[in-house]
């Protein structure tokens, strides 16, 4: 339901009626075919909200390429007819009859379970801020309105250009925290978040979109926050590629004369005052609640914060109201792995709620009947993708789509200028019917990410799903040979080419049906162990929990409260109960998990548990193995009692709190052990461990001195208020640099460290009670798992989703899913929405009885004469030999394979001596006659 | 003007590794002479001897098996 807004919502958890306004379209979607003749033809300019104003609609509209559903839409506040009664010019040249003036708005009602709320935010306005000069300096744009200037859809498609003269900007400057950790020019005293991050990926991606070598990008900051997975190497990476970063925030923006660039001053940290043109600045502006927030919270009956935010507790991050919960920025300031995961968390919680009446009204998706191709000739479509700019910036795709028609076979060529968007998979149905295609060549991305989406298309065209190749155009050429667009274009060609001779040769496949066990493994008895294995139990899926300590908990037991303030031990306790008194979950402490064998919906384990040896088996994992505090080799741990790591600190705080809260000086020192060459990444929850062991020590006793050496303070989001608080408080922070660490000794008086101050420049030592090193987190040794899974972790051992963004808790072993610390260092309430999330994914496998299995197996041929070379090679153990007395009274030997176990590597077939076991898809017949197209070109084009 | 010998590659990627790397280096823009040409496999294992001396006898400079 799109245009629509919710109204007004009765009822209780698990039983809503929820009253929703659905706004007019004034175009039939059943009968907008998309084609754009409308937009052409429309009169009315208006300028285009998506890419941020810099170009211009029409009042009828799409909002973007990509819209879902594809169907155009009248800007009731635009349309000359709707608001002076005359035009329609629309509704005259509109083919199929689809625009619909009468159209009225009207009132549905929904009868619903629960309600997941994901309104989004909202960029901050800098407008009417005039020392940024937005509103009268033309080269001064938001990152949103520049993310739409880079975009290859945006309104110079890809080609980046500055709005005074539309020349291409050279020097490029971004000024962090608009909107984002000010309570001086407008309110918002949290920070986004995303800011830093997309604006070191805006500077790396900028050099992609611009031509020669001058370029230059500054990014000017308060603290540099990658505290993301992999972030941390970004932003180094960022900086060997020569993007500046300089410690200021300009305070006076100026226009150029001439009208074109500005003029920048500001103070370095050194106290030095800079003035430096730049063709263009960009305002990082921050993230700001929506206006429906209020509606929302008012509906559905939930709380703010003073920013607007939705307030959840930690316990149940996503959860406002019994059946309504919550996901993305409604409830702070995140970037997309965490929203994405909150989504799954949303959908977890609702499904948790529902599990009685899960499945009540599941309708399967039906298909036309395949048709049989194997007696028609090969008829080959192929579409080539310009993806943007993507390809078609680097590879002459017009020219490739004349040389596919020239090739045996091919009956018909179209270039998309996304192949992938909705509305051409709707023209490729088409074109297979109209012109009787039989096989698909798709030249665009990889077919590692968009196989899927093409062979959906097939099967709704009544074609076989294997019937498809693609052609990689983009990864592994346009992407790669940016500067080579000619051989470029040659090699998408053979590529082309190659893909045809191979869908030519491909064969209608039909993938297997197996058994899942619905039963879960959950690996770790920590908060997010428990959270997951509890919200699988309560979906009525069995779960066995293994835990190596002898006794579930893990590091929450260390924690006595949230970053925001909720108190840990009740909670942890109350949740320890629930598991071990939950009938569905089988608790195995000091256990270790010893073999897994197996796949997606059926998995074999063999576990150790005080010392005696045994087997599961289960259809999905959720692994939560964690993460501990580093001991610290720096600093003289270890050889004075005075100093401590956050978690032996806050151990001493609880236990001798009255002699803690006497020390005159307290002193922390950050980052020690992340961020250098061992451990290349930001710990994410030390900043905010500090501070709220700085604000603990400070609300004790406000005379006590508390000191902190940090590098960038990292308290993202809404615990910037700790950090905020903590300076009101009167902690002193200190800033070093990793080559100037701060010296330690130690004194029977104290412990003495020496730092220098970059403001001041001077010198300073400090004679402290107490020092507290906020210790990197590093993950428990994963590398069992690693192996015994063949899953993947990175390069700091910490175990890897399939996709940072798209899939941020599937790991790349299908059926295995991964939460909490092992997977990166975070905070209690991330560690639960992810174990949430985890649970809902792993619950998609184990809601099935059965599932499909890929159909690229081994299978064998007559051929076959049972020598059992194969048998020994499998690495899968999927192949036996099979004796059977034939007619004729003799011994017949063939091997036989077992298609559950089978992954369709073709060891086996490369193994044969006598062709007697191919694989489905990948025969070799196919792959040597791609060897021979690739070869074709040298036979014509060199000697 | 005298020509630089720039040889032709077959490559055989691993459609788990090689492959996925082929589209991580496509991610991350690393640039890389356009004299191969990639064919997706299922695993190096399934490269047979014949695909490769297949390869050299029709001309190509080099193979690759990538796993």
């Amino acid at each position: 339901m799109t245009l629509s807004q919710v109204v007004s919502v009765a009822g209780n958890a698990g039983n809503y009626t929820v009253k929703v306004r659905r706004s007019p379209r004034y175009v039939d979607m059943d009968k907008c075919i998309a084609c754009g003749l409308c937009a052409e033809k429309c009169p009315r300019p208006v300028a285009d909200e998506f890419n941020e104003g810099v170009n211009n609609r029409k009042a009828i509209y799409i909002k973007y390429g990509q819209s879902v559903p594809l169907k155009y839409a009248i800007d009731p506040n635009a349309c000359i007819y709707l608001t002076r009664g005359k035009c329609r010019a629309c509704e005259k040249f509109c083919p199929t009859g689809a625009i619909n003036f009468e159209d009225k708005a009207e009132i549905v009602e929904l009868k619903v379970g629960a309600v997941v709320l994901a309104p989004g935010y909202q960029p901050y306005d800098p407008s009417g801020e005039d020392y940024y000069g937005y509103d009268s300096i033309a080269d001064v744009v938001t990152s949103l309105e520049y993310e739409r200037l880079l975009s290859a859809s945006g309104p110079c498609m890809g080609h980046l250009m500055r709005p005074s003269d539309n020349r291409e900007p050279k020097r490029i400057a971004w000024l962090q925290c608009v909107g984002s950790r000010n309570t001086n020019r407008c309110s918002n005293g949290y920070c986004s978040s995303v800011c830093c991050m997309y604006a070191v990926k805006q500077a790396l991606v900028t050099a992609e979109h611009t031509h020669g070598d001058e370029l230059s990008q500054t990014i000017f900051f308060m603290d540099l926050r990658s505290h993301g997975k992999e972030f941390e190497r970004y932003y180094e990476d960022a900086k060997a590629k020569g993007v500046r970063f300089i410690r200021a925030r300009p305070h006076t923006i100026d226009p150029l004369r001439g009208g074109s660039g500005v003029r920048m001053r500001y103070t370095t940290e050194d106290g030095r005052q800079m003035e430096e043109d730049f063709d263009l600045a960009v305002l990082s502006v921050g993230m700001e609640a929506t206006q429906d927030n209020k509606a929302l919270a008012g509906i559905f009956d939930f709380s703010l914060d003073s920013y607007g935010f939705a307030q959840t507790a930690a316990s149940n991050p996503v959860r406002v109201n019994d059946g309504v919960f919550v996901a993305g920025a409604l409830h702070a300031p995140k970037a997309i792995p965490h929203a994405v995961t909150e989504a799954s968390a949303a959908a977890n919680e609702a499904a948790r709620l529902l599990s009685e009446a899960k499945g009540a009204l599941a309708v399967e998706k039906t298909y036309p009947d395949e048709r049989d191709v194997t007696q028609e000739e090969p008829r080959v479509g192929v579409f080539v993708c310009s993806c943007g700019i993507n390809i078609a910036g680097v590879i002459d795709v017009n020219a490739v789509v004349e040389y596919a028609k020239g090739l045996d076979h091919v009956a018909f060529v179209e270039n998309n200028l996304f192949t992938c968007s909705a509305d051409t998979q709707v023209l490729i149905r088409q074109k297979a019917e109209e012109m009787n295609l039989n096989r698909i060549v798709v030249a665009a991305c990889t077919p590692r990410t968009h196989e899927p989406l093409f062979q959906e298309t097939l099967k709704e065209a009544g074609l076989n799903a294997y019937l498809v190749e693609m052609a990689n155009i983009r990864n592994q050429n346009s992407w790669v040979h940016q500067k080579e667009p000619e051989k470029a274009t040659e090699k998408a060609k053979d590529q082309v080419r190659m893909a045809v001779v191979k869908a030519v040769r491909n064969k209608a496949l039909t993938r297997l049906k197996v058994d899942v066990n619905q039963k879960a493994l959950v690996i770790g008895g920590g908060v997010a162990g428990m959270t997951s294995a509890l919200s699988l139990a309560e979906q009525g899926f069995p779960v066995v929990l293994l835990e190596r300590e002898d006794r579930l908990g893990g590091n929450a037991s260390h924690v006595s409260a949230t970053d925001f303030g909720d108190s840990v031990p009740p909670m942890l306790k109350d949740m320890i109960k629930k598991v071990e008194g939950h009938p569905d979950i089988a608790v195995h402490t000091n256990a270790r998990l010893k073999t897994a064998v197996g796949s997606v919906g059926n998995f074999v384990s063999k576990f150790e548990t005080h010392g005696e040896t045994r087997a599961v088996t289960y259809g999905a994992a959720v692994i939560a193995t964690g993460a501990k505090e580093s001991i610290p080799d720096e600093y003289g741990f270890g050889s004075d009692p005075r100093i401590h790591t956050h978690l032996s600190f806050d151990k001493l705080m609880q236990a001798e709190v009255s002699t803690v809260q006497k020390a005159d000086t307290v002193a922390f020192i950050q980052c020690v052990g992340s961020r250098d060459s061992r451990r290349p990444y930001c710990s994410r929850i030390c900043c905010t461990h500090t501070m709220k062991a700085a604000v603990k020590l400070k609300t004790l006793n406000r005379a006590m001195q508390v000191v902190v050496f940090y590098r960038d303070i990292r308290t993202y989001g809404l615990r910037e208020e700790l950090y905020r608080k903590a300076r009101e408080l009167g902690v002193l922070f200190v800033r070093y640099s990793p080559d100037d660490k701060p010296q330690v000794r130690t004194t029977p008086e104290g412990v003495m460290v020496r730092g220098l101050d970059p403001i001041s420049r001077f010198t300073l030592e400090i004679e402290a009670d107490y020092l507290v090193l906020a210790a990197a987190v590093e993950p428990h040794g994963n590398e069992e798992l690693v192996e015994l899974y063949k899953c993947g972790a990175n390069a700091d051992g910490f175990l890897n989703e399939a996709h940072p963004k798209l899939r941020p808790v599937d790991m790349s072993v299908d059926g295995l899913f991964v939460a909490g610390l092992c997977n990166y260092p975070k905070p209690m309430d991330e560690a639960i929405s992810q174990a949430q999330a985890a649970a809902a994914r792993a619950a998609v496998v184990l809601s099935r009885k059965e599932m499909l299995l890929d159909a690229i197996k081994s299978y064998v041929t007559e051929h076959c004469d049972g020598c059992a070379l194969c048998v020994d090679v499998c690495p899968y153990r999927a192949i036996r030999l099979q004796e059977s007395t034939g007619e004729d009274g003799r011994m017949h030997r063939m091997v036989q394979v077992d298609p559950a176990l089978c992954k369709g590597c073709g060891v086996c077939a490369a193994t044969c001596p006598k062709d007697g076991v191919r694989v489905h898809g990948f025969t070799k017949e196919q792959i040597k006659a791609q060897v021979a197209s690739a070869l074709e070109s040298l036979s014509g084009g060199r000697a | 003007m005298k020509q630089e010998f720039e040889p032709f590659i077959i490559g055989f990627l691993c459609n788990w590794c090689a492959y996925a790397g082929g589209d991580l280096a496509g991610v991350s823009r690393l640039q890389y002479p356009a004299n191969m040409r990639a064919i997706r496999v299922m695993c190096s294992g399934m490269v047979s001897p014949d695909m490769v001396s297949d390869a050299l006898l029709q001309g190509a400079d080099g193979v690759l098996v990538m796993g």
